[in-house]
Protein backbone atom coordinates (compact mmCIF):
# COMPACT_ATOMS: atom_id res chain seq x y z
CA UNK A 1 0.00 0.00 0.00
CA UNK A 2 1.29 3.49 -0.88
CA UNK A 3 2.26 5.96 2.01
CA UNK A 4 -0.85 8.47 1.35
CA UNK A 5 -2.80 5.33 1.33
CA UNK A 6 -1.79 4.11 4.94
CA UNK A 7 -1.56 8.00 6.21
CA UNK A 8 -5.37 8.09 4.64
CA UNK A 9 -6.71 4.88 6.48
CA UNK A 10 -5.42 5.86 9.69
CA UNK A 11 -6.72 9.15 9.67
CA UNK A 12 -10.07 8.01 8.40
CA UNK A 13 -9.61 5.71 11.69
CA UNK A 14 -8.86 7.80 13.99
CA UNK A 15 -10.86 10.83 13.38
CA UNK A 16 -13.95 8.64 11.99
CA UNK A 17 -14.07 10.82 8.72
CA UNK A 18 -14.23 9.92 5.34
CA UNK A 19 -11.57 8.72 3.20
CA UNK A 20 -12.29 11.37 0.40
CA UNK A 21 -12.44 14.04 3.48
CA UNK A 22 -8.75 13.67 3.86
CA UNK A 23 -7.26 15.66 0.78
CA UNK A 24 -3.05 17.10 1.51
CA UNK A 25 -4.33 20.74 2.44
CA UNK A 26 -7.07 19.50 4.62
CA UNK A 27 -6.41 20.81 8.50
CA UNK A 28 -6.92 18.23 11.29
CA UNK A 29 -8.36 20.16 13.69
CA UNK A 30 -10.32 23.13 11.51
CA UNK A 31 -11.14 20.38 8.58
CA UNK A 32 -11.43 16.99 10.26
CA UNK A 33 -12.90 18.03 13.57
CA UNK A 34 -9.53 16.70 16.03
CA UNK A 35 -9.24 18.11 19.11
CA UNK A 36 -5.53 18.37 20.39
CA UNK A 37 -5.69 14.92 22.10
CA UNK A 38 -6.56 13.25 18.73
CA UNK A 39 -3.62 15.07 17.00
CA UNK A 40 -1.65 13.29 19.77
CA UNK A 41 -3.44 9.98 19.13
CA UNK A 42 -2.64 10.37 15.63
CA UNK A 43 0.95 11.08 15.99
CA UNK A 44 1.32 8.22 18.24
CA UNK A 45 -0.71 6.03 15.54
CA UNK A 46 1.97 7.50 12.82
CA UNK A 47 4.68 6.35 14.97
CA UNK A 48 3.24 2.44 15.39
CA UNK A 49 2.54 2.47 12.24
CA UNK A 50 5.63 3.44 10.80
CA UNK A 51 8.14 2.31 13.70
CA UNK A 52 9.39 6.23 13.31
CA UNK A 53 9.09 8.61 16.65
CA UNK A 54 7.98 11.97 16.19
CA UNK A 55 9.71 14.27 18.47
CA UNK A 56 7.06 16.85 19.78
CA UNK A 57 8.97 19.87 17.93
CA UNK A 58 8.12 18.41 14.33
CA UNK A 59 4.86 16.59 15.62
CA UNK A 60 3.81 20.35 16.44
CA UNK A 61 4.03 21.04 12.63
CA UNK A 62 2.25 18.31 11.48
CA UNK A 63 -1.33 19.91 11.07
CA UNK A 64 -2.24 19.21 7.89
CA UNK A 65 -2.47 15.54 5.75
CA UNK A 66 0.30 17.29 3.20
CA UNK A 67 2.63 18.04 5.96
CA UNK A 68 2.37 14.42 7.20
CA UNK A 69 2.85 12.88 3.87
CA UNK A 70 5.65 15.10 2.98
CA UNK A 71 7.58 14.43 6.97
CA UNK A 72 7.24 11.14 6.62
CA UNK A 73 8.84 10.96 2.83
CA UNK A 74 11.51 13.47 4.28
CA UNK A 75 12.09 10.05 6.30
CA UNK A 76 12.22 7.73 3.64
CA UNK A 77 9.78 6.07 4.98
CA UNK A 78 6.91 3.83 2.69
CA UNK A 79 9.25 4.62 -0.13
CA UNK B 1 -23.07 -13.50 37.36
CA UNK B 2 -21.03 -10.44 38.75
CA UNK B 3 -20.60 -7.00 37.83
CA UNK B 4 -17.26 -7.18 36.17
CA UNK B 5 -18.05 -10.21 33.94
CA UNK B 6 -15.60 -10.20 31.20
CA UNK B 7 -13.54 -7.01 32.46
CA UNK B 8 -9.53 -7.67 32.60
CA UNK B 9 -8.22 -5.59 35.57
CA UNK B 10 -4.40 -4.99 35.89
CA UNK B 11 -3.34 -4.18 39.97
CA UNK B 12 -0.12 -3.26 40.90
CA UNK B 13 1.22 -4.35 43.99
CA UNK B 14 -1.18 -7.32 44.54
CA UNK B 15 0.45 -9.56 46.42
CA UNK B 16 -0.36 -8.76 49.79
CA UNK B 17 -2.68 -5.85 51.74
CA UNK B 18 -5.07 -3.91 49.79
CA UNK B 19 -3.77 -4.99 46.28
CA UNK B 20 -4.31 -8.41 47.09
CA UNK B 21 -8.07 -7.67 48.74
CA UNK B 22 -8.61 -5.74 45.59
CA UNK B 23 -7.19 -8.09 43.61
CA UNK B 24 -9.78 -10.57 44.89
CA UNK B 25 -12.54 -8.89 44.80
CA UNK B 26 -12.60 -8.06 41.43
CA UNK B 27 -12.29 -11.48 40.65
CA UNK B 28 -15.44 -12.16 42.95
CA UNK B 29 -16.95 -10.33 40.67
CA UNK B 30 -16.22 -11.96 37.28
CA UNK B 31 -12.84 -9.85 36.58
CA UNK B 32 -9.96 -11.75 34.93
CA UNK B 33 -6.88 -10.19 36.50
CA UNK B 34 -3.45 -9.44 35.49
CA UNK B 35 -1.60 -9.04 38.89
CA UNK B 36 1.83 -6.61 39.17
CA UNK B 37 4.43 -6.81 41.87
CA UNK B 38 8.06 -6.33 42.33
CA UNK B 39 8.85 -10.15 42.30
CA UNK B 40 6.08 -12.91 40.69
CA UNK B 41 6.90 -14.51 43.74
CA UNK B 42 4.93 -12.52 46.01
CA UNK B 43 1.93 -12.81 43.86
CA UNK B 44 1.58 -16.41 44.42
CA UNK B 45 -0.70 -16.70 47.07
CA UNK B 46 -2.94 -13.96 45.27
CA UNK B 47 -2.59 -15.41 41.62
CA UNK B 48 -4.05 -19.31 43.97
CA UNK B 49 -7.02 -17.11 45.09
CA UNK B 50 -8.01 -15.63 42.16
CA UNK B 51 -7.69 -19.42 40.21
CA UNK B 52 -9.28 -20.36 42.76
CA UNK B 53 -12.79 -18.70 41.60
CA UNK B 54 -11.91 -19.58 38.47
CA UNK B 55 -10.83 -16.37 36.86
CA UNK B 56 -8.13 -16.23 34.42
CA UNK B 57 -4.62 -14.66 36.11
CA UNK B 58 -1.62 -13.73 34.91
CA UNK B 59 1.44 -12.63 36.64
CA UNK B 60 3.91 -9.98 35.81
CA UNK B 61 7.03 -7.83 37.51
CA UNK B 62 7.69 -4.78 37.42
CA UNK B 63 9.31 -2.15 39.70
CA UNK B 64 6.95 0.76 38.72
CA UNK B 65 9.43 3.50 39.38
CA UNK B 66 11.08 2.04 36.41
CA UNK B 67 9.47 3.03 32.44
CA UNK B 68 11.28 -0.20 30.68
CA UNK B 69 9.97 -2.47 33.36
CA UNK B 70 6.76 -0.97 33.47
CA UNK B 71 6.10 -0.76 29.26
CA UNK B 72 7.46 -4.74 29.56
CA UNK B 73 4.63 -5.54 31.68
CA UNK B 74 1.96 -3.86 30.38
CA UNK B 75 3.01 -5.08 26.81
CA UNK B 76 2.72 -8.71 28.60
CA UNK B 77 -0.43 -8.20 29.93
CA UNK B 78 -1.83 -6.74 26.92
CA UNK B 79 -0.35 -10.15 24.47
CA UNK B 80 -1.95 -12.24 27.22
CA UNK B 81 -5.53 -10.32 27.81
CA UNK B 82 -5.52 -8.28 24.51
CA UNK B 83 -7.32 -5.16 26.37
CA UNK B 84 -6.96 -4.09 29.93
CA UNK B 85 -10.11 -2.35 31.12
CA UNK B 86 -9.42 -1.74 34.97
CA UNK B 87 -6.29 -0.41 36.26
CA UNK B 88 -5.58 0.19 39.75
CA UNK B 89 -2.74 1.63 40.90
CA UNK B 90 -1.78 0.31 44.48
CA UNK B 91 1.59 -0.29 44.74
CA UNK B 92 2.98 2.02 47.39
CA UNK B 93 5.88 2.19 49.86
CA UNK B 94 6.57 4.05 53.29
CA UNK B 95 10.24 5.43 54.40
CA UNK B 96 8.97 7.57 57.29
CA UNK B 97 11.09 10.37 58.98
CA UNK B 98 11.04 13.57 60.23
CA UNK B 99 11.48 16.72 57.83
CA UNK B 100 14.55 18.08 58.98
CA UNK B 101 16.02 14.53 59.59
CA UNK B 102 14.73 12.86 56.04
CA UNK B 103 17.47 11.98 53.36
CA UNK B 104 17.29 12.81 49.83
CA UNK B 105 17.48 8.50 49.08
CA UNK B 106 14.42 8.56 51.44
CA UNK B 107 12.61 11.30 50.01
CA UNK B 108 13.22 9.58 46.65
CA UNK B 109 12.36 6.38 47.48
CA UNK B 110 8.66 7.42 48.08
CA UNK B 111 8.09 9.34 45.07
CA UNK B 112 9.16 7.00 42.97
CA UNK B 113 7.22 4.37 43.55
CA UNK B 114 4.13 6.02 44.81
CA UNK B 115 3.74 8.94 42.28
CA UNK B 116 6.23 8.23 39.59
CA UNK B 117 5.15 4.52 39.55
CA UNK B 118 1.59 5.33 38.93
CA UNK B 119 2.15 7.94 36.42
CA UNK B 120 4.52 5.56 34.29
CA UNK B 121 1.65 3.02 34.49
CA UNK B 122 -1.42 5.40 33.84
CA UNK B 123 0.95 6.34 31.22
CA UNK B 124 1.58 3.24 29.87
CA UNK B 125 -2.09 1.99 30.17
CA UNK B 126 -4.21 5.05 28.68
CA UNK B 127 -2.48 4.32 25.79
CA UNK B 128 -4.19 1.28 25.36
CA UNK B 129 -7.87 2.56 26.93
CA UNK B 130 -7.52 5.22 24.16
CA UNK B 131 -7.57 2.92 21.35
CA UNK B 132 -10.21 1.36 23.48
CA UNK B 133 -12.17 4.08 23.62
CA UNK B 134 -13.16 3.13 27.14
CA UNK B 135 -11.14 2.13 30.14
CA UNK B 136 -11.13 3.20 34.06
CA UNK B 137 -8.52 4.04 36.40
CA UNK B 138 -8.30 3.70 39.81
CA UNK B 139 -5.56 5.12 42.17
CA UNK B 140 -4.87 3.91 45.71
CA UNK B 141 -4.03 7.54 47.44
CA UNK B 142 -3.85 8.33 51.03
CA UNK B 143 -6.23 10.41 53.91
CA UNK B 144 -2.47 11.19 54.49
CA UNK B 145 -2.33 13.27 50.50
CA UNK B 146 -5.18 15.44 52.09
CA UNK B 147 -4.47 16.36 55.64
CA UNK B 148 -0.10 15.16 55.72
CA UNK B 149 1.32 13.99 58.77
CA UNK B 150 4.09 14.95 60.96
CA UNK B 151 7.17 11.98 59.70
CA UNK B 152 5.21 11.63 56.60
CA UNK B 153 6.10 14.84 54.40
CA UNK B 154 7.81 12.26 51.50
CA UNK B 155 4.29 10.03 51.57
CA UNK B 156 2.21 12.67 51.83
CA UNK B 157 3.14 14.90 49.09
CA UNK B 158 3.34 11.26 46.91
CA UNK B 159 -0.19 10.74 47.73
CA UNK B 160 -1.37 14.44 47.41
CA UNK B 161 0.55 14.65 43.94
CA UNK B 162 -1.12 11.23 43.29
CA UNK B 163 -4.47 12.69 43.69
CA UNK B 164 -3.73 15.96 41.42
CA UNK B 165 -2.58 13.26 38.67
CA UNK B 166 -5.92 11.72 38.76
CA UNK B 167 -7.78 15.00 38.53
CA UNK B 168 -5.87 15.44 35.62
CA UNK B 169 -6.21 12.04 34.17
CA UNK B 170 -9.59 12.58 34.77
CA UNK B 171 -9.72 15.54 32.29
CA UNK B 172 -7.80 14.79 29.80
CA UNK B 173 -9.30 11.25 29.30
CA UNK B 174 -12.97 11.88 29.81
CA UNK B 175 -13.61 12.43 26.29
CA UNK B 176 -12.28 8.75 25.52
CA UNK B 177 -14.60 7.12 28.32
CA UNK B 178 -12.13 7.02 30.29
CA UNK B 179 -12.74 7.67 34.17
CA UNK B 180 -10.31 8.01 36.82
CA UNK B 181 -10.41 8.37 40.64
CA UNK B 182 -8.67 8.21 43.84
CA UNK B 183 -9.24 6.61 47.08
CA UNK B 184 -8.33 8.41 50.14
CA UNK B 185 -8.09 4.93 52.50
CA UNK B 186 -7.75 5.91 56.48
CA UNK B 187 -5.77 3.98 58.72
CA UNK B 188 -6.44 0.48 57.01
CA UNK B 189 -4.85 -2.90 59.14
CA UNK B 190 -1.86 -4.03 56.37
CA UNK B 191 1.92 -5.34 56.85
CA UNK B 192 2.44 -0.78 56.70
CA UNK B 193 0.98 0.19 59.47
CA UNK B 194 1.72 -2.67 61.44
CA UNK B 195 5.06 -1.19 61.44
CA UNK B 196 3.67 2.01 63.87
CA UNK B 197 4.30 2.19 67.02
CA UNK B 198 1.20 1.13 69.64
CA UNK B 199 1.30 4.70 71.12
CA UNK B 200 0.63 6.02 67.11
CA UNK B 201 -1.71 3.46 66.70
CA UNK B 202 -3.68 3.82 69.99
CA UNK B 203 -3.87 7.92 68.79
CA UNK B 204 -4.81 6.86 65.00
CA UNK B 205 -7.86 4.60 66.84
CA UNK B 206 -8.87 7.98 69.39
CA UNK B 207 -9.40 9.65 66.00
CA UNK B 208 -11.45 7.65 64.18
CA UNK B 209 -15.24 7.91 65.11
CA UNK B 210 -16.39 4.37 63.91
CA UNK B 211 -13.85 3.35 66.67
CA UNK B 212 -11.83 0.75 64.37
CA UNK B 213 -9.45 -0.06 62.03
CA UNK B 214 -10.31 0.07 58.33
CA UNK B 215 -9.69 -3.79 56.67
CA UNK B 216 -8.39 -4.13 53.27
CA UNK B 217 -11.65 -5.39 52.07
CA UNK B 218 -13.26 -1.87 53.02
CA UNK B 219 -10.65 -0.49 50.36
CA UNK B 220 -11.52 -3.57 48.05
CA UNK B 221 -15.10 -2.33 48.49
CA UNK B 222 -14.71 1.25 47.25
CA UNK B 223 -12.31 0.14 44.59
CA UNK B 224 -15.46 -2.34 43.37
CA UNK B 225 -17.99 0.38 43.31
CA UNK B 226 -15.45 3.14 41.43
CA UNK B 227 -14.70 -0.28 38.73
CA UNK B 228 -18.17 -1.08 38.17
CA UNK B 229 -20.80 1.00 36.56
CA UNK B 230 -22.22 1.71 39.32
CA UNK B 231 -20.08 4.87 39.26
CA UNK B 232 -20.68 5.58 35.61
CA UNK B 233 -20.74 9.06 36.39
CA UNK B 234 -18.37 9.74 38.81
CA UNK B 235 -14.72 10.69 37.26
CA UNK B 236 -12.01 12.92 38.78
CA UNK B 237 -12.86 12.32 42.81
CA UNK B 238 -11.35 11.17 45.67
CA UNK B 239 -13.35 9.02 47.88
CA UNK B 240 -12.25 9.14 51.54
CA UNK B 241 -13.06 5.85 52.93
CA UNK B 242 -11.61 6.51 56.62
CA UNK B 243 -14.35 5.35 59.20
CA UNK B 244 -14.94 9.51 59.55
CA UNK B 245 -11.30 9.69 60.26
CA UNK B 246 -11.60 12.88 58.24
CA UNK B 247 -14.32 14.42 56.88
Amino acid sequence: MALEDKVRDIIVEQLGVNADQVKPEASFIEDLGADSLDTVELVMAFEEEFGQEIPDQDAEKLTTVGAVIEYLKGKNIGD
Amino acid sequence: MGCLDGKIALVTGAGRGIGRAVAEKLASEGADLALCDVKVEWLAETEAAVKGMGRKVISVAADVSKAAEVDAAVDAVQAACGRIDILVNNAGITRDGYLARMSEEDWDAVLDINLKGTFLMTKAVAKLMMKQKSGNIINIASIIGLIGNAGQCNYAASKAGAIALTKSTAKELASRNIRANAIAPGFIETKMTDALPEEIRKKMLDAIPMRRFGLPADIAHAVLFLASDASAYLTGQVLSVNGGMVM
